[in-house]
């Protein structure tokens, strides 16, 4: 084989490769952001996991929180539907919760505490809270809508052997962040890594996807950190037994379910 | 009650096989929890002195279900000593078995109900309650009480309807001098309490019919039951003996909505209380038919901060027929009695501190109570909880004025497994 037949593969090779990385560059921010969202928080028809989060404080001190997540998407665009069933620590064990999250409105939440039979709405305007005590907040577990940001393409690059879209996004109303970069994979569209800083540029929370599995033909981060780097502490989110697509039911997100969990969760 | 238990213990032995195959959930508390009277009240025989509550407890609780979800059980019972009393003793908080069908379940034996949307206001919640134990500081769970009870749980596809049967009379726990300071309008008078059998005519029943309407949660209700806390009467008017206590017949009508509001939640609440045994108004001694409802408002207020207000009115009916048979000397309840109440709960440090203050404003009566509270959940098994009741009122007849004397702060540690 000739140096030009050698270098005429290569170059077609290299060809091949770059092709579509250029199709995809010209796709804007927000698409790949919308598609990103999807990929993370939409996967499959529905999903069901069992959830381990452990927080650790700044003095090395550990809290841990077991629960069973359910999530179904609905038919219309967006809205969405969440059953949570807690299993530890044990002063909460039993303690179930339910969103009913829709795209451009605030969710309608609901707990159930067992100890007094007692289901409670509770407003749901403050999604940047701390989702149980986390850093994670309720809108790092239930996703936001690609509008509550505007988004511009940095570059790409790869994090590791990944390849990725490094998206800046500034966020369009109050939030507790000024701007937030992601590295999204470009394949697998899942996020890598998000840094969130303050309106004077510090970083004050860094989120990682340690751990990137295919479950069921669905790519899933089933190892997630959140590092709060103005308290000095970390939260560790294993997702284990995840099942896509079940044809989880309806009824399965209903105040019945809050009261008479079903077997499945328990 | 007995008729429960051996209808309860059939049922679980016929689930037995079932129930047996899937695994037992097991888990519990250990628990201390102290009241201290800080008011300086003082010392009766047989009352209580400046140690209000000292209670030494364990809860056991088991769970379990088939593999299926058809059937389960569930019990919760408390080991407790009762260091003011000096007598210790085995508490069954709950025991019940589930059948869970398609579109209908069912519970028998000893259960908790809460029902309405109120903030510690009950209107169409008629479930017996433990006063006592909210008065001195005793963990939120314990204002409740189980009734013995079967409760049918419908699903049809339009409403949910919850059906509950209640055979044996259960009251509520209400204030009484030997575990509070209370005001005694006939003093040196024995009380007999009415002791209701469990016969057809003493049992009661609820029913409750819900659904949603875009996102807000209806629901009607009704119910035939008993006051819980009791009506009395002197057993003669001219030389007494005893005063004579009785828990008349009670029939209760009410809805509630609940929903999202401008980022909040809103609720409303209402019920009309039909005195079965009092249907002029013209029994001073039993409470006349009233009308009672709230409405409430709850709003995140910054991170982890939020703030709770809620409006609520008792409004007496047949007030003229009150007024016009009311005995000269004691005193006379307004026509509209309005009360208040405000929440703030503030979670701190990764939620793992709580501090919330709830009042209660008799806006009628002047008269309140003010619970300020803070818990930390030291580990993931450890809290430990102080906080105090503080009471007020301008009449000592009034419902937190008769309390002036109670005034509390109390501790709760507990070690959950």
């Amino acid at each position: 084989m000739n140096r030009i037949a050698v270098r005429t593969m290569v170059l077609t090779a290299a060809l091949a490769l770059a092709a579509p990385a250029a199709a995809r560059a010209q796709m804007p921010a927000a698409d790949i952001v919308k598609r990103s969202l999807d990929a993370f928080y939409a996967e499959g028809k529905d999903m069901q996991t069992r959830v381990s989060m452990s927080l650790m404080n700044a003095q090395g001190g550990e809290r841990k929180r077991e629960l069973t997540l359910l999530r179904k998407n609905m038919a219309a665009g967006g809205e969405q539907r969440y059953f949570m069933y807690f299993h530890a620590p044990p002063d909460v064990r039993g303690t179930t919760f339910l969103v009913w999250k829709y795209p451009g409105k605030d969710d309608d939440r609901w707990i159930y505490i067992p100890a007094i039979k007692l289901v409670r709405r509770i407003a749901a305007s403050d999604k940047r809270s701390s989702f149980v005590g986390s850093d994670f907040t309720y809108e790092d577990v239930s996703g936001r809508d690609v509008s509550d940001e505007t988004h511009t393409l940095l570059r790409q690059e790869n994090l590791g052997d990944r390849p990725c879209y490094v998206i800046e996004s500034h966020p369009v109303g109050n939030a507790d962040y000024a701007k937030r970069t992601s590295w999204i994979d470009r394949e697998r569209w899942v996020p890598l890594k998000e840094e969130y800083a303050d309106a004077r540029g510090r970083m004050t929370r860094v989120f990682t996807a340690d751990k990137v599995e295919q479950i069921g033909g669905h790519w899933t981060v089933a190892r997630r950190t959140m590092k709060n780097l103005t308290a000095g502490q970390h939260t560790v989110v294993l997702f284990q037994n995840v099942v896509y697509d079940q044809s989880l039911t309806d009824n399965l997100f209903t105040e019945r379910t809050l009261r008479e969990p079903p077997a499945s969760v328990r | 009650m007995r008729f429960l238990i051996a209808a309860a213990a059939i049922a679980a032995a016929a689930l037995a096989p079932a129930v047996a195959s899937a695994a037992v959930d097991l888990g519990g508390f250990a628990q201390a929890n102290y009241a201290i009277d800080v008011a300086d009240p003082p010392c009766v025989d047989g009352g209580p002195c400046d140690v209000l509550l000292a209670d030494q407890r364990v809860q056991l609780k088991a769970e379990g279900a088939s593999e299926k979800g058809s059937s389960g059980y569930a019990a919760k019972v408390d080991l407790f000593y009762d260091s003011v009393a000096k007598r210790s003793d085995v508490e069954v908080r709950e025991v019940f078995v589930d059948l869970t069908g398609a579109h209908a379940s069912l519970r028998a034996g000893r259960q908790v109900v809460t029902w309405g949307v109120g903030d510690l206001l009950f209107t169409n919640d008629i479930f017996p309650k433990d006063w006592v134990a909210f008065f001195t500081g005793r963990p939120l769970e314990y204002l409740k009480i189980g009734s013995d009870a079967v409760k049918v749980d419908l699903h049809p596809k339009a409403f949910d309807a919850e059906i509950v049967l209640m055979p044996v009379f259960q009251a509520d726990r209400y204030p009484t001098a030997d575990k509070l300071h209370l005001p005694d309008p006939f003093p040196g008078l024995p009380r007999i309490t009415e002791d209701k059998d469990a016969s057809i005519e003493n049992g009661e029943a609820a029913l409750r019919l819900s659904r949603y309407v875009s996102d807000w949660g209806l629901s009607l209700y009704a119910s035939r039951t008993f006051y819980r806390s009791p009506a009395m009467t002197l057993d003669s008017p001219t030389t007494p003996t005893a005063v004579l206590q009785f828990f008349p017949r009670l029939n209760t009508y009410g809805a509630s909505a609940t929903g999202s509001l401008l980022g909040g939640v809103a609720s409303l609440e209402g019920a009309l209380w039909d005195s079965g045994e009092d249907q002029s108004g013209s029994r001073y001694a039993v409470d006349n038919s009233t009308v009672k409802a709230l409405a409430g408002y709850s709003y995140p207020l910054w991170k982890d901060a939020t703030l709770g207000v809620q409006g609520y009115v008792e409004w007496m009916l047949d007030y003229s027929a009150y007024r016009a048979t009311a005995p000269a000397g004691y005193p006379v309840k307004d026509e509209k009695r309005w009360t208040a109440t405000t929440r703030i709960t503030q979670l701190l440090r990764n939620q793992t501190v709580t501090g919330n203050l709830f009042a209660f404003w008799g806006l009628t009566e002047e008269d309140g109570l003010v619970i300020p509270s803070l818990r930390y959940a030291a580990t993931d098994n450890v809290s430990v909880e102080v906080g105090a009741n503080l009471f007020y009122g301008k009449a000592n007849y009034t419902q937190f004025g008769a309390l002036n004397e109670d005034d509390n702060v109390y501790t709760t540690l507990r070690y959950a497994f």
